[in-house]
């Protein structure tokens, strides 16, 4: 006997597996790109799109997120990159930039495309063309596996960049990676970039993600992060505050090798859906990982940070900081798993999501979890959720602070606390100023 | 100049200002003394705009103006100003940044414009040196890890820099040294004068040494109930409360 259970697919679910039969030829990659395409689509084709029956996506439902698809988003014509162009601010001499529009590489927005220590290129080139190294670091065989938002990148991914930095070099200024999406129509967006660290790099990646025009747009982008032992890297992630019709989810995937030190911060606006997902996996011995954030909602925004990170190996540390300004009917999501092999003694892992509701119907689900298998560990989690603290905000009233004011200035100096895991000093005064302006725009 | 009458207050359904009357004319300085729990900190905090608390009668008046309607801001902006008896710990925010946001929200209500961060900058360290604020407490987290002693004498710093009309302090003697009460009193006396007031909250003559109130009053369980002159401390540092607590019950 045998019973199958057999899953209504949604309009959005059939959708996207018919987009991917029309274009699976054309997408870029050879023989063994295919193959983890395929294994890609085979694998979202028996999943569905998670909904919050998928453990991982529980408070998080992409499926009713996503009814219809978006048809797939286009190269960007002359006009498109024009205003595009327009948008960006100069860049500095030196400056190394690479431009998305709509997932695509426009090398005529990039900086700085070959230097003696940067190369960079479009990946549909190095799918096509790239050695097997490449293309093995790029289908993360251990990041994120079985899960079906990741697998529809995986499937339909393509015009995104390749940045490689050589060993040894340090970069003075950031190297940006600036992901820009129209919405003069709606569009569905699927592209996947890797930044690749030499052996003792140190650089800063700024990327950021803007939104131009309100159309419904449907991103579902991945960044692999791969860090090469003795690099130092920071990871600076903007998400400029998106149109509320927008669906977006976003994949961090970070392979850490030895004596690694690798912070990546994140500041997330809100506007629409926003699923972050980061996969972190501590592939050697004596690195040091930092994940931080603030996320900062309102309205009716849904942000979901989700993160795992995989302490495969003994003698790492990982540090998890994240928070959350919640206002108005906004939900926010934190999940943060941190799980350490059997023999990865000595393993250091600490995470902390904090939270202040500033609406009267804002919501926020922490989903903290370690899966210890060594015995040798100092692992630890906290979460809290909580109100402005009445007394601190009489107090800075009776000095005179009108309430909006005095809530602005503590609840710029709760997200000020994860701005400050930046090293980079011009981002962060930017990072400040941005939550600055968060705030004054909320309090208005 | 501060006028309270027939106070009634309570919090949690507990009623803890009790039909409370006082009037402090303009240019006097009241002293309160009365037990631990006798609703002296209630009674400044409800005078100074902080919610939670339930009045079920009477009134508050400011020069003639009844606050107790307003917002603690608007009050301060009045002119009115606390010295807690605890003052709050900011974490994330300096000393430095709270002392300009609090004067420039004040001017902002005067309809004055922000101060000049160089001018801004000569006043802070003209009034810490005064008051011994070290500058590099400036810098720090407002109140956090700071010492007792130093943090009242940030409450009396904030009270130079925003000049108020009215100053209630609340304890503000409790954990200074000798030399600070010195400070703190020669503040007081200095500001003390026309077109302001001032209310002390003491458990201490000695403070009163200092600064020579022009009436006394003694609270117990929520009311005043008995007021006098100087003399009347000296009688409650020798006597304590007992004649009173039966009374107030
Ligand atoms: N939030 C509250 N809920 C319940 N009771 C409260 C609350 N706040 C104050 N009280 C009570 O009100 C009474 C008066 O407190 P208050 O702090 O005003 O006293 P006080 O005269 O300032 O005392 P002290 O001399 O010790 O400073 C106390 O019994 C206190 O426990
Ligand atoms: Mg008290």
């Amino acid at each position: 006997m045998s019973a199958t259970v057999t899953r209504i697919k949604s309009e959005a679910e059939t959708s996207l597996e018919s987009a991917f039969a029309v274009v699976r030829e054309t997408l870029p990659g050879q023989a063994k790109v295919r193959a983890f395409r395929d294994e890609a689509a085979a694998l979202f084709a028996s999943n569905g799109l998670p909904t919050r029956r998928v453990e991982a996506w529980h408070y998080t439902d992409l499926r009713a997120a996503m009814r219809t698809m978006s048809p797939l988003a286009q190269p960007p014509d002359e006009a498109l990159i024009a205003r595009a162009g327009a948008s960006l601010s100069p860049a500095a001499e030196g400056q190394v930039r690479a431009v998305l529009i709509d997932g695509y590489f426009v090398e005529a927005l990039s900086r700085g495309l070959i230097t003696s220590d940067i190369t960079m290129r479009s990946l549909d080139v190095t799918l096509a063309e790239g050695d097997h190294v490449a293309i093995e670091i790029l289908s993360t065989p251990n990041l994120g596996r079985g899960d079906a938002a990741l697998a529809l990148n995986t499937a339909f991914m393509r015009g995104g960049v390749e940045i490689d930095i050589e060993p040894g070099y340090h970069a003075a200024l950031p190297i940006e990676l600036i992901n820009i999406s129209r919405a003069e129509r709606p569009a569905a967006i699927f592209s996947r970039s890797m930044v690749r660290a030499g052996a003792g790099s140190k650089f800063t990646l700024l990327e950021k993600h803007v939104s131009l025009g309100a159309e419904a747009v449907q991103k579902n982008d991945a960044l692999v992060l791969f860090t090469s032992g003795r690099s130092h890297v920071e990871h600076v992630f903007v998400r400029e505050r998106a149109p509320d019709s927008q669906t977006h989810v976003h994949s961090l995937l970070l392979n850490v090798w030895e004596d690694v030190k690798l912070n990546s911060y994140a500041l997330v606006e809100g506007g629409g859906f926003l699923r972050r997902q980061i996969f972190a996996r501590l592939e050697s011995e004596r690195a040091e990982l930092s994940l931080s954030g603030s996320t900062l909602l309102r309205g009716k925004d849904h942000a979901d940070t989700t993160l795992v990170v995989d302490h495969a190996n003994p003698n790492n540390s990982s540090r998890e900081y994240f928070k959350h300004i919640v206002d108005g009917a906004a939900t926010g999501v934190f999940q943060g798993k941190i799980i350490v092999a059997p023999h990865a003694q000595k393993t250091d892992g600490t995470m902390k999501s904090q939270t202040i509701l500033t609406g009267d119907d804002a919501a926020m689900y922490n989903k903290p979890e370690l899966e210890i298998f060594a015995d040798d560990v100092t692992c630890g989690h906290g979460a809290t959720v909580g109100a402005l603290d009445p007394v601190q905000l009489f107090y800075a009233m009776s000095r005179g602070l009108p309430r909006a004011d005095a809530e602005t200035l503590l609840l710029e100096a709760f997200a000020g606390d994860a701005t400050d895991k930046v090293a980079d000093e011009t981002l962060r005064e930017m990072l400040i100023t941005r939550v600055r302006n968060w705030l004054n725009g909320r309090a208005a | 100049m501060l006028e309270i009458r027939n106070l009634h207050a309570s919090i949690g359904g507990k009623e803890i200002l009790k039909g409370l009357t006082l009037t402090v004319k303009d240019g006097d300085v009241a002293a309160i003394m009365g037990p631990n729990g006798s609703g002296k900190s209630t009674l400044s905090y409800i005078v100074s705009g902080r919610e939670g608390y339930e009045v079920t009668a009477g009134e508050v008046f400011l020069n003639g103006e009844n606050i107790l309607a307003m917002p603690a801001d608007e009050r301060a902006a009045k002119g009115l100003f606390l010295a807690f008896q605890y003052p709050v710990e900011i974490p994330g925010v300096t000393t430095m940044t709270f002392l300009k946001a609090a004067m420039n929200a004040q001017r902002k209500h005067r309809g004055e414009k922000e101060l000049p961060t160089p001018e801004f900058m000569k006043i802070v360290r003209a009034a810490s040196d005064k008051l011994g604020v070290a500058q590099d407490m400036l810098r720090r987290a407002l109140n956090v890890g700071f010492s007792g002693g130093e943090k009242k004498r940030m409450e009396v710093l904030q009270m130079t820099l925003l000049d108020p009309k009215f100053g209630i302090l609340d304890e503000t003697d409790s954990g200074l040294d000798i030399d600070a009460l010195r400070v703190v009193a020669d503040g007081v006396n200095a500001l003390r004068g026309d077109g302001r007031g001032f209310l002390v909250i003491t458990h201490y003559q000695r403070l009163l040494e200092y600064i020579k109130p022009d009436s006394v009053h003694v609270m117990a369980a929520g009311r005043i109930v008995k007021s006098g002159g100087p003399e009347l401390a000296h009688e409650l540092e020798a006597n304590g409360y007992k004649d009173y607590i039966g009374q107030a019950a």
